[in-house]
C-alpha cells in the first residue's frame, strides 16, 4: 500500500485540509442532504417536545442538538480516515457491540418506555448499543464474505454460515431486550449484505421461501406476543382498538393527514401542541413534519432520504474495493429498511414498530450510529475516489 | 464484480419504488383525505364547553328573594374519560377521595350513572355531564386538583352557582327543585349535546319546573383546544352566557312563614294529623300570597347531589311524601265548606233565597236516617243560619229532592243535576290551571261518573259475582265480597238517593284541593269570576325591564245574582262571631277587622275527621281568602279555624307578641303589593 505510506508523511493539517484532503472530496450531495435532514429534524424534536416542560420550552432540542454535534464530529472523523482500518478491527468492533449487548442483559441496563435497551452512562446520558450494532454487525459481516472471495465470484459456504452465526447473536440479544424493530433491522441488513456478496439465486429464493413460512408458523403458532399481534391487526384496520393499539396509528394519520399541503406551520400543529401522537420526538417524528410542514414538508423529508439512500448506492457502486462496496450496500439497505418502516407505520403502510427516522429522530446514540454509518459512506467514496485518481 | 453491480440495481430500484410509494401514500393522506383528517383533528382537539347560565331567582312581591344563588367551588369529574382509563378512573378516584376527604366507596356511588337496579346515590343526569362529587370544596383543595392534572385526568373544579332558600324550608314544594337534565332531555335539545361543562339543571317541580324556560337563561359556549390528557391549552372561542330572568312571584314572604308557622302549629295541637295545607289567594287579583303544605322538607337538601337517606326519606310514604304539595295535590272531602256551593245551587235551581227550611236533627234519605252532628234541630231557619249554624238536613233534603227530580233511581232522558253542575261551575273537579306542576282536579262525583265508573268495572265485578273469591281464606269474608260483587255487578251504576245527600254536605265521593276551595271561595265573596290563580306575577330581565307580566286568566263568571253571593258573603261573615267557628275566634277584634269564613269536618273512612276552615277577610269587602286544611285534624273549628285566625292576626297585626309589643301587620294596611318590585341596573331591589 504505497499510498497509505505516501499520505502518512505530511502533516495531519495539510492531511486534513491541503490540497487534495479527503474534506474536499467528499461527496457534498450527501453531506447537504444529511445536514438538512438534521436540521429539520431539530425544528421537528423543537415543536414537538417545547410543551413538556412549560419553562424550558429547548430542554430536549438542546439535547438534541449537542448529539448532533458529537454525531457530526464522529462523523467528520470517520469520513476522513481511511476506512479500510475497520475492515482490520471489525472483529473487534463487532466483539465492542456485543460486549454492550451483553451489559444491557446485566443489571446494568435500564429499562425506557418497556424497552430494556439502555445503559446509563450517568449525567443524564444514555447509550443504546443496539444502534451501534447496526454499522458494527455490517463491517463485520462484509469482512467475514469479503476474505474468502477475494479474486472469486462468491462467498465461501463456512463464512456464510459464520456471517448469520454473527448476525444471530447480535439479533438475539436485542430480541431479548425486547427489540422487535432493532431487529428485523438486524435482519433486513444481514439478508442484504449475504444478497450483495453474491450467494446463488436459488439460496435467496430459498431463504425468502424459508422466511416466509417461518413467519406463517410465527404467526399461526402464536409466537408473537399478543401486542405484537395486535400491532399487525391495527395495520390491517385501525379501528379496531382506537383506544388501545390503533391509537397511535390512528393519531399519526389524523396528525399527518390533518396537514395539507403546507402544514399548520411551526409550533402551530394542534395535534403536536396537544400532544395526541405518543412517542413524537423518537420514532413519530414524522408526524410533526406532516401536521407542521404539510405534504410539503413530508416530500422534502422523503426526497431529502432518498438522496442519501441513492448517493449511497451510488457509493456503493462506484466502489472497486469488494468490501466497501459491500459495507456501503449494508448502510444503505439499513438506511432504506428504517424509512420504510418508520414513514411506513406513521401513515398506515407498516406495522407500529419501535424504529427511528434516520437523522430526524431524537435519539443520541440512532444519531451517533447514523454519522458514523454516512461518514463510512463519505470515507468509502473518498478513498474510491482516490485509489481510482 | 458484475454480479454485485446488477443486485446494486435491484436495490435501487427498490428504493426508488418506496419513495415512491410514500410518495404516493402521502399524497392520499394529507392531500386526498387532508380535509377529513382535520376534521377529525379538530374533533379530537376542541371540547365544546357549555358556560352554564346564572340561573334566575325567584322574587316575592315586594322583592325579597324566595330563590336565590350562591357561588360554590364544585368538584365534578367526566365519566367518560374516567371509563378510558385501564382501571376505570379508580386510581384517580382514590386521590381524589383522599385530597376532598370522602370516602372511595362513596364517590365511586356518587358517580355510577342511574338506572334500572340502581338506586340512590347515583348520577341521575346525562353521562354527557361531568358528574358533580363535591360541592362544598375549599380553595386550596380545587385549586391543587386543577393545579395537578396529571394526577386528576376529568377531574375539574369549578365555581357554580348553586340555589339557596333564604327562607328555609318555606314554600319548599311550591318553589321545587333542580335536577340534572337526563340524556332523554338532553338529546331533545336542539345543538351542544357532548361536552357539556358543568352540571345542566333543570327544574323538576314547582316555580323552578313552570318557569323553568325563563329562569334558565341562555348557556354560553367556549370551544377550547385540550391536549391527550383533557387538559385546556387553549380558547378558541367564547360567547358569554346570558343569564335567565328573575320571576317576581306574588307570593309575600311574611304572610308565608305566618301560614307555615300556623301549620306547623295546627299539626302540633292535633296530634292525628298527618297533613296539612295553607293558601292564601288575592281575592282582588287571584294571585297567590302564599302556599303551604306540610308535611314538608328543606328544598336545600337537593343542592350538589341529594344524598341517598335524603331521597328515600322524601320518597316514603312513611314520611308523608313531603314533596307533594296538599294545597294543589292533595284531594279531601270538603265536609261543609261545600255548602256554598250546594246552597247556590239551591237557589239557582228555585229555592227562595229568602226562604224557610226546615232544620229537623235526622232526615230520612230512602229509608236511611241522616242526622245533624250532636242531633241538632234549629226548626224553620232561613238559608243564612242555616250556613251559620251549618245544618245539614236542610242540604241533606235539598239533595235529595233534587236527586228525585232527576228520576231517582232511574234517571229521566234529560237530568238537571244542579248541585254537581252548581260544583263545576265553582271549579270543583277540574284543575284550575295554576302554574304549578302536579296538580289534581279532584272528583265532583255524578251519575254519569258513576256510570262510567260501573263500566269500566263491571265484567270484572260481573266475573266475581259468579266466581266468588276463593283465594280469600275467611270463607264470611269472601261471600261478603261476593255479593258485593254481585251487588255492584247488577246496579253499580245506579247513582243512590244517599249519595246524592252526600254531595249535599261535601261528603261521599266529593273530593277536592286546598286551592280549588279557595278560588271558590275568592269567586264567591269577590266579583263572582272563577279565576285560574297564579303565583307567577312577573318575569323581568336581569336589567330590569319587564319581559312579561303573568296575567290572571277568568274561567268563567259564577252562574248565580250578585244578591245571592252577597247574601252568602253575609251569611259566612256570622260564622266566627256567631256560628260554627265563634269559638275559634273568641276575643278577635271584629271591629278591627271583621272575618268571614266556613268551618268543614269530613268524615273520612277509618280515619280522624278532615279539617278545613275556608275564610275571608275583611268581611264587607273581601280582599284575602284563607284556607287551612289539616288531615286528620279533627273539627274545623278546632283545628283549621284557629290556623287560620293565626294568619289573619299576622296579616293584620293583631295582638301582642310574646314581650308584649304590638305586632308588626304583615301586610300594612291589609293590602297586598299593587306594584312590581323594581330591578335596579346593579340588581338591588326596591317596593
Amino acid at each position: 500500500m504505497p499510498d497509505a505510506v505516501r499520505v502518512r508523511r505530511r502533516s495531519l493539517a495539510r492531511r486534513a485540509v491541503g490540497q487534495g484532503a479527503p474534506v474536499w472530496r467528499m461527496d457534498g450531495l450527501l453531506l447537504a442532504a444529511v445536514i438538512a435532514l438534521s436540521v429539520i429534524g431539530t425544528l421537528l424534536v423543537w415543536s414537538s417536545t417545547r410543551t413538556w416542560v412549560s419553562n424550558e420550552p429547548t430542554g430536549l432540542v438542546k439535547k438534541h442538538v449537542l448529539n448532533l454535534c458529537i454525531g457530526l464530529a464522529l462523523y467528520s472523523v470517520v469520513a476522513v480516515s481511511d476506512y479500510r482500518w475497520l475492515r482490520r478491527y471489525a472483529p473487534f468492533l463487532y466483539g465492542v457491540a456485543i460486549m454492550g449487548l451483553l451489559l444491557v442483559i446485566t443489571p446494568m441496563g435500564s429499562t425506557i418506555n418497556g424497552h430494556h435497551s439502555w445503559i446509563m452512562l450517568g449525567g443524564g446520558f444514555a447509550v443504546q448499543p443496539a444502534e451501534l450494532a447496526k454499522p458494527a454487525l455490517i463491517v463485520f459481516m462484509a469482512r467475514l464474505l469479503v476474505r474468502s472471495a477475494e479474486g472469486k465470484d462468491r462467498p465461501r459456504v463456512v463464512d456464510l454460515a459464520l456471517c448469520l452465526a454473527a448476525a444471530g447473536v447480535a439479533a438475539s440479544l436485542v430480541m431479548l431486550e425486547p427489540d422487535l424493530g432493532t431487529t428485523m433491522v438486524l435482519v433486513v441488513i444481514t439478508g442484504g449484505i449475504i444478497v450483495f456478496a453474491g450467494v446463488r439465486k436459488r439460496w435467496i429464493v430459498a431463504s425468502v421461501l424459508l422466511a416466509a413460512a417461518g413467519g406463517l408458523a410465527v404467526w399461526s403458532l402464536g409466537l408473537m406476543k399478543p401486542y405484537q399481534v395486535a400491532r399487525f391487526t391495527a395495520l390491517i384496520n385501525p379501528a379496531s382498538d382506537p383506544r388501545g393499539v390503533g391509537y397511535n396509528s390512528t393519531q399519526a394519520l389524523v396528525a399527518i393527514g390533518s396537514g395539507e399541503l403546507f402544514g399548520k406551520g411551526l409550533f402551530h400543529g394542534g395535534q403536536t401542541t396537544g400532544r395526541f401522537v405518543p412517542e413524537q420526538h423518537t420514532d413519530f417524528i414524522f408526524t410533526v413534519a406532516g401536521e407542521e410542514f404539510g405534504f410539503v414538508g413530508t416530500v422534502t423529508v422523503v426526497a431529502l432520504l432518498g438522496v442519501v439512500l441513492l448517493r449511497g448506492l451510488r457509493i456503493a457502486r462506484m466502489c472497486e474495493d469488494r468490501f466497501g462496496a459491500l459495507v456501503a450496500a449494508g448502510i444503505v439497505t439499513w438506511m432504506a429498511f428504517q424509512t420504510l418502516v418508520n414513514v411506513g407505520m406513521t401513515i398506515g403502510i407498516m406495522p407500529i414498530t419501535g424504529v427511528p427516522l434516520p437523522f430526524v429522530s431524537y435519539g443520541g446514540t440512532a444519531t451517533f450510529a447514523n454519522m458514523i454509518a454516512v461518514g463510512i459512506l463519505q470515507a468509502i467514496h473518498v478513498r474510491e475516489r482516490a485509489l481510482s485518481a | 464484480m458484475n454480479r454485485l453491480r446488477v443486485r446494486l440495481f435491484v436495490l435501487q430500484l427498490l428504493v426508488v419504488a418506496m419513495l415512491a410509494v410514500l410518495g404516493v401514500r402521502l399524497w392520499q393522506v394529507q392531500m386526498v383525505q387532508g380535509a377529513q383528517f382535520v376534521a377529525v383533528a379538530t374533533e379530537t382537539r376542541t371540547r365544546e364547553v357549555r358556560v352554564p347560565a346564572l340561573r334566575g331567582p325567584i322574587l316575592d312581591a315586594s322583592g325579597r328573594p324566595l330563590v336565590r344563588n350562591r357561588t360554590s367551588l364544585v368538584v365534578s369529574i367526566d365519566r367518560s374519560r374516567f371509563e378510558r382509563m385501564p382501571d376505570g378512573g379508580d386510581a384517580v378516584l382514590k386521590r381524589l377521595s383522599s385530597v376532598l376527604g370522602l370516602k372511595f366507596d362513596q364517590l365511586k356511588q356518587r358517580i355510577r350513572p342511574c338506572g334500572p337496579g340502581i338506586s340512590r346515590p347515583c348520577w341521575p343526569g346525562s353521562p354527557y355531564t361531568p358528574t358533580p362529587v363535591d360541592d362544598h370544596v375549599n380553595p386550596r383543595v380545587a385549586l391543587q386538583i386543577l393545579e395537578r392534572q396529571e394526577d386528576f385526568p376529568g377531574v375539574t373544579a369549578e365555581i357554580q352557582a348553586v340555589r339557596s332558600y333564604p327562607g328555609g324550608k318555606d314554600a319548599a314544594q311550591l318553589l321545587g327543585y333542580l335536577q340534572p337534565v337526563t340524556k332523554e332531555e338532553l338529546e331533545r335539545r336542539e345543538g351542544l349535546k357532548a361536552s357539556y361543562s358543568g352540571v345542566d339543571l333543570v327544574g323538576r317541580d314547582g316555580l323552578e319546573y313552570s318557569y323553568d324556560s325563563a329562569l334558565r337563561g341562555k348557556p354560553g359556549l367556549r370551544r377550547v383546544q385540550v391536549d391527550r390528557m383533557g387538559k385546556v391549552i387553549a380558547v378558541e372561542q367564547q360567547a358569554a352566557p346570558t343569564p335567565g330572568d328573575t320571576l317576581i312571584t306574588s307570593i309575600d314572604a311574611n304572610v308565608q312563614s305566618i301560614v307555615e308557622k300556623s301549620l306547623d302549629q295546627a299539626m302540633r295541637e292535633s296530634p292525628n294529623s298527618d297533613s296539612a295545607a295553607g293558601v292564601v289567594l288575592d281575592v282582588k287579583t287571584g294571585r297567590v300570597i302564599a302556599m303551604a303544605s306540610r308535611p314538608t322538607y328543606d328544598p336545600a337538601v337537593w343542592t350538589g347531589g341529594i344524598a341517598e337517606k335524603d331521597y328515600q326519606r322524601l320518597l316514603s310514604g312513611k314520611s308523608g311524601k313531603p314533596l307533594v304539595s296538599r294545597v294543589i295535590n292533595g284531594t279531601y272531602a270538603p265536609g261543609s265548606t261545600f255548602k256554598i256551593s250546594s246552597v247556590s245551587a239551591m237557589v239557582a235551581d228555585g229555592s227562595p233565597l229568602n226562604g224557610t227550611y226546615e232544620c229537623p236533627s235526622a232526615y230520612n234519605v230512602g229509608g236511611r236516617a241522616f242526622g245533624n252532628a250532636g242531633g241538632m234541630a234549629l226548626g224553620s231557619i232561613s238559608l243564612h243560619t242555616a250556613l251559620v249554624k251549618s245544618c245539614d238536613t236542610v242540604f241533606y233534603r235539598a239533595g235529595y229532592e233534587e236527586w228525585q227530580r232527576d228520576g231517582g233511581n232511574t234517571p229521566k232522558a234529560k237530568i238537571k243535576e244542579p248541585m254537581p253542575n252548581m260544583a263545576r261551575a265553582y271549579g270543583f273537579g277540574e284543575l284550575t290551571g295554576v302554574d304549578l306542576p302536579g296538580e289534581s282536579p279532584g272528583l265532583i262525583p255524578t251519575r254519569a261518573w258513576k256510570r262510567n265508573l260501573w263500566n269500566a268495572s263491571k265484567d270484572h265485578m260481573c266475573k266475581r259475582a259468579k266466581t266468588g273469591y276463593p283465594e280469600m281464606k275467611d270463607e264470611g269474608r269472601a261471600a261478603f265480597a261476593k255479593r258485593l260483587a254481585n251487588e255492584n255487578c247488577l246496579e253499580g251504576f245506579i247513582y243512590h238517593a244517599y249519595e246524592a245527600a252526600n254531595f249535599s254536605i261535601g261528603q261521599g265521593d266529593v273530593q277536592v284541593t286546598p286551592l280549588q276551595l279557595a278560588r271558590a271561595y275568592a269567586a264567591l265573596v269577590g266579583d263572582g269570576n272563577v279565576r285560574s290563580p297564579r303565583v307567577g306575577w312577573a318575569v323581568v330581565r336581569p336589567d330590569g325591564s319587564v319581559v312579561k307580566e303573568i296575567p290572571v286568566p277568568v274561567v268563567r263568571h259564577l252562574p248565580i245574582s250578585d244578591e245571592t253571593r252577597d247574601y252568602i258573603r253575609k251569611a259566612l261573615s256570622e260564622v266566627p262571631s256567631d256560628g260554627t267557628a265563634a269559638g275559634a275566634f273568641r276575643g278577635f277584634p271584629m271591629d278591627q277587622v271583621k272575618i268571614g269564613g266556613k268551618t268543614g269536618t269530613a268524615e273520612v273512612w277509618g280515619k280522624a275527621d278532615t279539617s278545613w276552615f275556608a275564610s275571608f277577610a275583611p268581611a264587607d269587602n273581601p280582599r284575602f281568602v284563607a284556607v287551612v286544611l289539616v288531615s286528620q285534624g279533627g273539627f274545623g273549628a278546632e283545628t283549621a279555624a284557629p290556623a287560620v285566625r293565626r294568619i289573619w292576626e299576622g296579616i293584620y297585626g293583631i295582638g301582642k307578641s310574646e314581650d308584649g309589643k304590638p305586632v308588626k301587620p304583615a301586610l300594612p294596611d291589609g293590602r297586598p303589593a299593587s306594584r312590581l318590585p323594581v330591578i335596579k341596573q346593579d340588581g338591588t331591589v326596591t317596593q
